[in-house]
């Protein structure tokens, strides 16, 4: 059911070199294509709206749920709602890529809202991929939102990362900590040409000592743009670190508000956030080892978004 | 051996002013040399015109009799020229152990990442998978980037103030460092240094001031000199035994 291209695809975005191990869900131009589930972990097709629920049961250890949705279609506008419910005590990954194949002339569009239940005591990694690719004039638009909510003790670790090939992207993030819980982001980003990417992420700390850390990098080449907001607010004895960087080249615009609001006296936040083109020194650094000043670049680049 | 003819360097500016002053050196095969000399004397900068991060405004560089003049770092690189910032750069994401390979990718020799952490008084273990960023402390840094210098197959080798943030301890096991790859590869080592101790591992010293060579002579000679100038303004005790304030009071 899946051709040489829409493996490629799966490839790229959840580094799935054949049909994954474990729970997955491979959803394919609006449509599920192909599922599978184990003892502890349920998936259910939405019956109000498409989309899926996928349900995690308490105590569920070292698995891992595989979601990617490939596009290879234009003119393809999908929206998807997925929900999931992390039980208690539990620790898994879930891998949600999308990738757009569009050698078309119109617009492929994908959607996801994801909302996350991560119960007590659960620990949840969610890594999102974007990757697009084909020569067609039609605009690959991937607009995905994620809202999370940590009880107490949870873990959460988020990657989010977006590489290749999106024209325009709109990411919204949304977390909410609660007593102890964890949070840490990591975004990073590589834009060219004329793409257009905004992400927002907007994490509250409720509970009593919830920490987030959010780690987020950036590449802005040609003539791209960047637009980034991150919002931390301290509503409770908490510590928080937004961490924000972006290399800027060429004709690119970044654009990055960082805010911290504490609304708790024994609130600890920090923001640093930092714009600038590659340093100097590092590329004459390099240079001095023998490496060309392409060689350079690209190794600095790499690095930073690793 | 590398040549330095008449090189001066001005850096354009508000100021405009000449750093290098028609600087004449010849830096002969398997030396050592220390260049030292006052702050802001232009030792960096020549140790940057070396490596090609400065063109000079006249003058000429030859390694080998081959004009590098106006060589770009990278092909200075690959013909053996080699330099140890004296603030080197840090890197997001690059683990230590990549820093090192790039450093080693070009010495046709195997070499062994390992050992060369040890060189520089560094466990391997410790460090291998730490990223090459703001969380070494400086010394650290330092150490690695003299590691990455150590790394390379090289006919010239730069070490601009090797021994700063280096502890005590570890500044024998350096000396010693340098003694050897200064046999190993033939490399011909200039290292910039305000320390004595440093100092001794040279077979010739180069003073530089005010963008000029104020001296130039064997070890024994010019140390002997550094030691019993007699324009020393201390107001405190110091090692040449000059009294407090000695010309400052009145
Ligand atoms: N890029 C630059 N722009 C302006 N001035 C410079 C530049 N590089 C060096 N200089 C000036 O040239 C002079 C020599 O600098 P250099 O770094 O070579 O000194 P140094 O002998 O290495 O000093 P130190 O012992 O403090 O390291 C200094 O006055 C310095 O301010
Ligand atoms: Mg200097």
């Amino acid at each position: 059911m899946l051709n040489a291209l829409d493996k490629l695809m799966l490839e790229k975005v959840a580094d799935l070199h054949e049909i994954p191990q474990g729970a997955f869900n491979i959803r394919k131009n609006g449509h599920g294509v192909q599922r599978n589930t184990t003892a502890n972990i349920d998936i259910i097709t939405k019956q109000d709206k498409s989309g899926i629920d996928v349900i995690v049961k308490p105590y569920t250890k070292g698995e891992s749920v595989h979601i990617p949705v490939i596009v290879t279609e234009d003119n393809i506008n999908d929206v998807v709602y997925n929900t999931f419910e992390i039980g208690e005590y539990s620790d898994v990954e879930i891998i949600a890529g999308c990738g757009i194949h569009n050698c078309g002339d119109h617009k492929s569009q994908h959607d996801g809202i994801h909302t996350f239940y991560v119960r007590k005591g659960a620990k949840l990694k969610y890594v999102e991929k974007h990757y697009g690719q084909g020569d067609g004039k039609g605009q690959r638009v991937l607009n995905p939102k994620t809202v999370i909510e940590a009880e107490a003790g949870a873990i959460v670790e988020l990657e989010l990362i977006q590489i290749k090939g999106i024209d325009r992207t709109n990411r919204e993030t949304d977390i909410k900590l609660m007593g102890n819980a964890k949070l840490v982001v990591t975004e990073r980003l590589l834009t060219y040409l004329d793409q257009e990417a905004e992400s927002s992420i907007n994490v509250e700390l409720l509970g009593a000592d919830s920490s987030a850390q959010i780690i987020s990098r950036s590449v802005a080449q040609d003539n791209s743009k960047q637009v980034f907001y991150f919002d931390l607010a301290g509503k409770n004895k908490c510590r928080g670190h937004i961490q924000c960087d972006a290399i800027i080249m060429h004709n690119a615009v970044v654009l990055s508000t960082p805010r911290i609001s504490a609304y708790h006296s024994e609130a600890q936040l920090v923001h640093e956030a930092a714009i600038g083109r590659i340093e100097s020194e590092q590329l004459i650094k390099l240079m001095s080892l023998g490496f060309s000043e392409k060689e350079a670049e690209d190794t600095i680049l790499n690095g930073f978004l690793k | 051996m590398l040549d330095i003819q008449g090189v001066s360097l001005e850096i354009e500016g508000d100021r405009g002013t000449e750093i290098l002053k028609n600087i004449s050196l010849k830096f002969y095969d398997k030396k050592i040399y220390v260049v030292t000399g006052p702050n802001g004397g232009g030792k960096s900068s020549l140790a940057k015109i070396i490596m090609g991060v400065y063109n000079p405004t006249s003058g000429k560089i030859l390694l080998e009799g081959q004009d590098i003049t106006y060589l770009s770092i990278t092909e200075r690189a690959r013909l053996g020229i080699g330099y140890a910032f004296q603030s080197p750069p840090r890197f997001k994401g690059i683990k230590v152990k990549d820093l090192l390979k790039m450093a080693a990718s070009y010495n046709p020799e195997k070499v062994n990442i390992c050992d060369l952490l040890y060189n520089v008084g560094l466990c391997a273990q410790d460090y291998l998978d730490r990223d090459v960023d703001s969380s070494l402390s400086g010394g650290e840094m330092k150490r690695i980037e003299i590691a990455t210098v150590l790394a390379r197959n090289l006919k010239v080798a730069v070490f601009d103030e090797p021994e700063a943030g280096i502890d005590l301890w570890s500044f024998q096991k350096l000396a010693e460092t340098f003694k050897n790859i200064n046999q190993q590869y033939d490399t011909t080592i200039i290292i910039i240094s305000h320390q004595e101790r440093i100092m001794e591992l040279a077979d010739e010293i180069i003073i530089m001031s005010n963008g000029t060579i104020s001296a130039q002579s064997e070890r024994d000679i010019i140390l002997a000199g550094i030691l019993n100038t007699d324009d020393c303004l201390c107001s405190t005790k110091c090692a040449k035994g000059v009294g407090q304030n000695a010309e400052c009071i009145g």
